[in-house]
């Protein structure tokens, strides 16, 4: 019993270490979000004084800087996921359902492709957005931000594609269904999870990208992302760093992402239980 | 609504023959089986019918027509098969619905066949259901449902009844049968492994193994004379028996088989053998004897039985009913 006990009491301190190391730095940026002034260099872990101050200035100072770049990130990350999932079920159709040469050998380029560092990629990208000529448009990004996330989901909507039993697509193919008709009326509606998973990781990261977004907009302000936005908040002279600011502009950032994953999470686990296929 | 005409098909899966040239008349209208141990090709030769394989050489003609390169679709074929394979997101309505919609029939026209399909199999209930909310026998229903509703010239069945448990296997099975005589004109192929669905289903049986057909003929046919020990032992339940040495030599034959309700106890003479086991049915019992051989001759005695375990015995076959076989299996 008593053994029982002590590893007990260890499960949970370990269980608080790993959610306070986990929470910590977002717990800190919230409760610096709301001060103001000096209070913001003296370094506390309650919540002492609280003002809305930094929301209001990074929303509705600056020309509207701000809400400009979470317009950015939004149009971009969502058009990135749209073509994404696009083009990565009908990659994953292909991979997981038509025999043809060099199949395997495809799988692993494509996997291969995501184990390069984006700086390794950046010059080539940057030289292949500027003969497209889109650099300096959020064009560059959707586009870039593609590339990186393709590699991941043709992954995953491939090996979810493959334990989808044969015998219905059979039975489609019987009643005379195209491949079109198959991957869109048969088989999209039975992979809303991989969708919504697979979707969400686009979208945080296109969402949370950053070396893309500053060198490909670097000469164009107009098109910058929230994550070069808030680099490049500044104070009221060169010297200060407005760690208000900074905070209050990473909250707001930080939510749509919080309520996409409670949105779909109660998707995921309802797709998941309806999507019983056997039985 | 179709004469299939099968000349000299084969099929390779890479290196693998797995049809090793079948040539075969399906006619009009007939209920045909295809049954054989598993890896016998039979799911293959279907699929070759459905169109969803390739064919590697030879030709399969609908009413003459080669449809060697037509799709399962504009072959005119519907398919059940074995796991149902329905569409876990539709309704039954819609599962039912989604080929003829496909093929562009007007909403009046769908809702006339789907209708009449689940009226013939009384699933009318169940329409709005989804299939996660019916049982395995309802499920089948539906699948038979949905090759019905797009009216095919050619029905095929793989294995369909291998998921059901035993009961429902059986009442399912005279569905299927039903099916069939109301659908006077439609050609049934259908898949089995199952010898007792053979018989009972069948107009005719095609036995096949390892590729090749070794007899066509009707269940009847196939029982009383068997071209060879394949087909012989193949079908029939209990196994035919089979004696081979000093046995078949007074017959001369390599090896001779005999059916067990054609052997009966006699007072003298015969083979003399130890009964080791007697199956109690009620209406029949199967005793085994050990006659010497490595299997025990089965000997089927209507009502019970008046031979007990250890007692010995003598049995000798009926007249007449003695099948001879030579050294390669042959029928004599």
């Amino acid at each position: 019993m008593k053994k029982s006990l002590f590893w007990n009491v260890l499960f949970y301190v370990f269980v608080v270490f790993i959610v306070l190391q986990a929470v910590f730095p977002f717990y800190y940026a919230v409760i610096t979000s709301f001060k103001s002034g000096t209070d913001l260099f003296n370094i506390s872990y309650w919540p002492r004084s609280f003002t809305l101050g930094n929301y209001t200035q990074v929303l509705f100072g600056g020309n509207g800087t701000f809400i400009n770049n979470l317009w950015n990130s939004v149009w971009i990350s969502t058009l990135t996921v749209v073509v994404a999932l696009f083009i990565g079920t009908t990659a994953a159709y292909a991979l997981a359902r038509i025999k043809f040469r060099g199949r395997g050998l495809m799988l692993m380029t494509i996997l291969a492709v995501s184990m390069f560092p984006q700086i390794a990629v950046l010059a080539g990208l940057f030289e292949t957005v500027n003969k497209l000529g889109i650099n300096g448009t959020g064009w560059s990004l959707v586009f870039a931000y593609t590339i990186f996330t393709l590699p991941f989901t043709v992954w995953v909507l491939t090996t979810f594609m493959r334990e989808l039993p044969i015998e219905m697509e059979e039975a489609a193919i019987v009643d005379g269904a195209s491949p079109w008709v198959i991957v869109t009326k048969i088989f999209l509606p039975l992979m809303w999870p991989a969708l919504v998973t697979t979707g969400l990781l686009a979208f945080i990261a296109a969402w949370n990208e950053y070396l893309f977004a500053l060198t490909f907009t670097a000469g164009n302000p107009n098109a910058r992302t929230v994550p070069v936005g808030i680099a490049l908040l500044s104070g009221s002279d060169s010297h200060e760093i407005p760690w208000g600011l900074i905070m209050a502009a990473s909250v707001i950032v930080t939510l749509p992402l919080i309520g996409l994953v409670l949105i779909f999470q109660r998707k995921i686990i309802a797709g998941l239980t309806a999507g019983s296929v056997k039985g | 609504m179709a004469n299939i005409s099968i000349k000299n098909v084969t099929k390779a899966f890479g290196a693998v023959q797995v049809i090793k040239g079948v040539d075969l008349e399906i006619r009009q209208g007939e209920f045909m089986v295809f049954v054989g141990p598993s890896g016998c090709g039979k799911s293959t030769m279907l699929r070759l019918i459905a169109g969803l394989e390739d064919i590697t050489s030879g030709t399969i003609s609908f009413d003459d027509k080669v449809v060697n390169a037509l799709s399962p679709s504009n072959r005119g074929i519907a398919m059940v098969f074995q796991s149902y394979a329905l569409y876990p997101h539709m309704t039954v309505y819609d599962n039912m619905a989604f080929g003829i919609k496909l093929a562009g029939s007007t909403k009046e026209e769908i809702d006339k066949h789907v209708r009449g399909a689940a009226e013939m199999l009384q699933i009318t209930p169940y329409l709005t259901r989804l299939p996660k909310q019916l049982s395995g026998g309802q499920r089948q229903r539906v699948a038979i449902g949905r090759a019905i509703v797009r009216n095919p010239k050619v029905f095929l069945f793989d294995e369909p009844l291998s998921n059901l448990d035993a009961a429902l296997r059986v009442a399912t099975r005279l569905e299927i049968a039903k099916l069939h005589h109301s659908m006077g004109k439609t050609t049934m192929v259908y898949v089995t492994h199952d010898q007792v669905e053979a018989m009972t289903l069948a107009d005719r049986i095609c036995v096949l193994k390892d590729g090749l057909i070794e007899q066509v003929g009707t269940p009847l046919e196939l029982y009383e004379t068997p071209k060879n020990i394949f087909v012989a032992s193949f079908i029939g339940s209990p196994k035919m028996n089979l004696l081979n040495g000093k046995f078949a030599a007074p017959y001369k034959a390599q090896t001779i088989g005999v059916r067990s309700e054609h052997m009966e106890f006699v007072s003298k003479g015969g083979w003399t053998g130890k009964v080791i086991h007697a199956e109690r049915m009620g209406s029949d019992t199967y005793s085994f004897i050990d006659v010497g051989l490595a299997e025990p001759i089965i000997v089927r005695e209507t009502g019970t039985s008046r031979h007990g375990v250890d007692a010995n015995v003598n049995i000798a076959p009926l007249k007449d009913s003695v099948h001879r076989f030579d050294a390669v299996g042959k029928t004599l």
